[in-house]
C-alpha cells in the first residue's frame, strides 16, 4: 500500500469510530427516554415570554470585520508554516524575505487599529 | 471456497490491516473518554475544593462513579427538539463538535517505545507528517459545531451565544498559529513525534546535564508557553473567557434549546476539545512523554505514564484558572486577542527567527 493511505486511511477509520461512537449516544435517548413534548415545552426559550420575533436577526457588522480580519492572519499563518519548517534551507535570503512580508502585513496591522476596526465599544 | 480463498489471500492483509486499524481506534477512543470521564470529575473537585465545598461524593467512594450516573441520565432524558428549529442542522451540530474533537486524537502521539516490553513504536493511530497542520484544521473546524446550533436553534440566546463564540474562537486561534510557527521554527518539521524528540536535547544538555525539564521548549519559549495556554483557555471558551456561555447574560449561550444527548456531545466536545489543547500543550511545550530528568528512576516509568501525568497536571491549571480568576468582558477579551496576543506573538516569530538565524543556532 502506499504511503498516502497508510497514512490517511487510519485516520479515515478513526473518525468513523468516532462518528458511530457519537451517532450511537445521540440515538440513545430517541429510543428508550420518554417523550410527550406540547407546544410549552417545544417553544424557544425566552426568559418565560412567548418569542417576540424571528430570532435570525441583525447582528452586528463587527462580527464581520472579526471574520474577514481572521482570514487575512490565518493566510499569513498559513504562508508561514512551510518557511518555519524549511527555515534553515532557507537560508538568509528567505529570511529577509519573510521579513518584508510580515513587515508589509504589520504595516496593514497598524492600519486597521488607526482606522478602529479591533475596537469593541 | 476457492473464491473465498482466493480472496483471502488476495485482500487477507487488507482486512486484517483494516481489523486492527478499528480496533486501535477502538481502544483509543474507549480510553480517551474513560480518562476525560475522570477528568471531568477532577475539573468539579478541584472547583469546590477551592470554593471549600466537598463537590460530587455520592456516586461510589469520593464520588468516583459521578461522570458515569451523568451519562446514565443524559440517555434517560428527554431529547427536546425546539419547535421553530431546524431539525436536521440542530441534531448535526453536536455530533459535529463531538465528532471533530475527537477526531484530532488519530495524529496526537502519546508515548513511544517500550510499555514493560510490550509495546513497540509509535503510539499513535497515523503518525502523519503533518500531523500539527491536522490537529490546528480539526480544531478550527470545531467552530462550525457551535454556529450550526446556534443557528438551527432559531432562539436568540444561542444565536448571540454562536456568534460571540465564533468570533472568539478565530481571534486567538490566530495566535494559537502563531505560536505554533514559532516552535516549528525552533524543530523544523510538523511531525508531532519529532517535536516531543527534539526535546530530548536543549538548554539543558548544552550545559552538560542529562536530558531534563530544562530542555523542554517552555523553558527558551516561555512567553509562547504563555500566550499559548491563555489562547488554549480562550479557543476552548473555559472561564475566565467562557463569554459564548455566560450564565448571567446568555444563560447558556448556543446550548440553550439542547437537552439529553445532543446536550451531552456539546459538552462532550468541550471538555475533548479542552483536553487536546491539553496535550497539545504538553507536546509543544512540556516534553511530551519524555522524563522530567533522564535518569535511572524516572526513564523506568513508561513514557505514556509521563505523558498522562503532564496533560493531568495542565488540565488541573485548567481548572484552578476556572476556579480563581472572574469572567472577561467582551471588548475586554477582543482586545487582549488582537491589540496584545497578536502583535506579541508576531514580534515573537520575528524574535525568533532573527536569533535562529544569527544567533548561530541554525539547524
Amino acid at each position: 500500500m502506499d504511503l498516502l493511505l497508510t497514512d490517511y486511511l487510519p485516520i479515515a477509520v478513526f473518525i468513523g469510530v468516532a462518528l458511530f461512537i457519537g451517532g450511537a449516544l445521540m440515538l440513545a435517548p430517541f429510543l428508550v427516554a420518554y417523550r410527550n413534548p406540547d407546544p410549552e415545552k417545544v417553544s424557544a426559550y425566552e426568559c418565560g415570554f412567548n418569542a417576540f420575533d424571528d430570532a435570525r436577526m441583525k447582528f452586528d457588522v463587527r462580527f464581520y470585520l472579526v471574520a474577514i480580519l481572521f482570514i487575512i492572519f490565518d493566510l499569513e499563518v498559513v504562508f508561514l508554516i512551510p518557511w518555519a519548517v524549511s527555515f534553515a534551507e532557507a537560508g538568509e535570503f528567505g529570511f529577509w524575505a519573510m521579513m518584508i512580508f510580515l513587515g508589509i502585513l504589520t504595516i496593514g496591522f497598524i492600519y486597521e487599529w488607526k482606522k478602529g476596526a479591533l475596537e469593541w465599544d | 471456497m476457492s473464491f473465498l480463498s482466493n480472496f483471502w489471500t488476495e485482500w487477507g492483509g487488507a482486512v486484517l490491516w483494516l481489523a486492527w486499524s478499528v480496533a486501535s481506534s477502538l481502544i483509543l477512543l474507549a480510553l480517551l473518554l474513560i480518562i476525560i470521564a475522570f477528568l471531568l470529575l477532577m475539573d468539579r473537585k478541584v472547583w469546590a475544593s477551592v470554593q471549600l465545598r466537598r463537590g460530587p461524593n455520592v456516586v461510589g467512594p469520593f464520588g468516583l462513579f459521578q461522570s458515569f450516573a451523568d451519562l446514565l441520565k443524559f440517555v434517560l432524558k428527554e431529547p427536546i427538539i425546539p419547535a421553530g428549529a431546524d431539525k436536521g442542522v440542530f441534531l448535526l451540530a453536536p455530533l459535529v463538535t463531538a465528532v471533530l474533537a475527537l477526531s484530532a486524537w488519530a495524529v496526537i502521539p502519546v508515548s513511544e517505545g517500550s510499555f514493560f516490553g510490550l509495546a513497540e513504536g509509535k503510539w499513535v493511530i497515523s503518525d502523519l507528517n503533518v500531523g500539527i497542520l491536522y490537529v490546528l484544521a480539526i480544531s478550527s473546524l470545531g467552530v462550525y459545531g457551535i454556529i450550526m446550533g446556534g443557528w438551527a436553534s432559531n432562539s436568540k440566546y444561542p444565536f448571540l451565544g454562536a456568534l460571540r463564540s465564533t468570533a472568539q474562537m478565530v481571534s486567538y486561534e490566530v495566535s494559537i498559529g502563531f505560536v505554533i510557527v514559532t516552535v516549528l521554527l525552533v524543530v523544523g518539521s510538523l511531525n508531532l513525534t519529532t517535536i516531543v524528540n527534539a526535546q530530548k536535547t536543549g538548554l539543558g544538555t548544552s550545559l552538560g546535564m542529562p536530558g531534563s525539564i530544562l530542555d523542554w521548549h517552555w523553558l527558551v519559549l516561555f512567553p509562547m508557553f504563555v500566550v499559548f495556554f491563555i489562547s488554549a483557555l480562550a479557543e476552548t471558551n473555559r472561564p475566565p473567557f467562557d463569554l459564548p456561555e455566560a450564565e448571567s447574560e446568555l444563560v447558556a449561550g448556543f446550548m440553550v434549546e439542547y437537552s439529553s444527548t445532543p446536550y451531552l456531545l456539546f459538552m462532550l466536545g468541550e471538555y475533548v476539545a479542552i483536553v487536546t489543547m491539553c496535550a497539545m500543550t504538553v507536546i509543544l511545550f512540556l516534553g511530551g512523554w519524555l522524563p522530567p530528568l533522564d535518569v535511572a528512576p524516572f526513564n523506568w516509568v513508561p513514557g505514556i505514564i509521563w505523558f498522562i501525568a503532564k496533560v493531568t497536571f495542565v488540565f488541573f491549571m485548567f481548572a484552578m484558572v476556572k476556579a480563581m480568576v472572574p469572567r472577561y468582558r467582551y471588548d475586554q477579551l477582543m482586545r487582549l486577542g488582537w491589540k496584545v496576543f497578536l502583535p506579541l506573538s508576531l514580534a515573537m516569530v520575528v524574535i525568533v527567527a532573527a536569533f535562529m538565524q544569527y544567533g548561530g543556532l541554525v539547524r
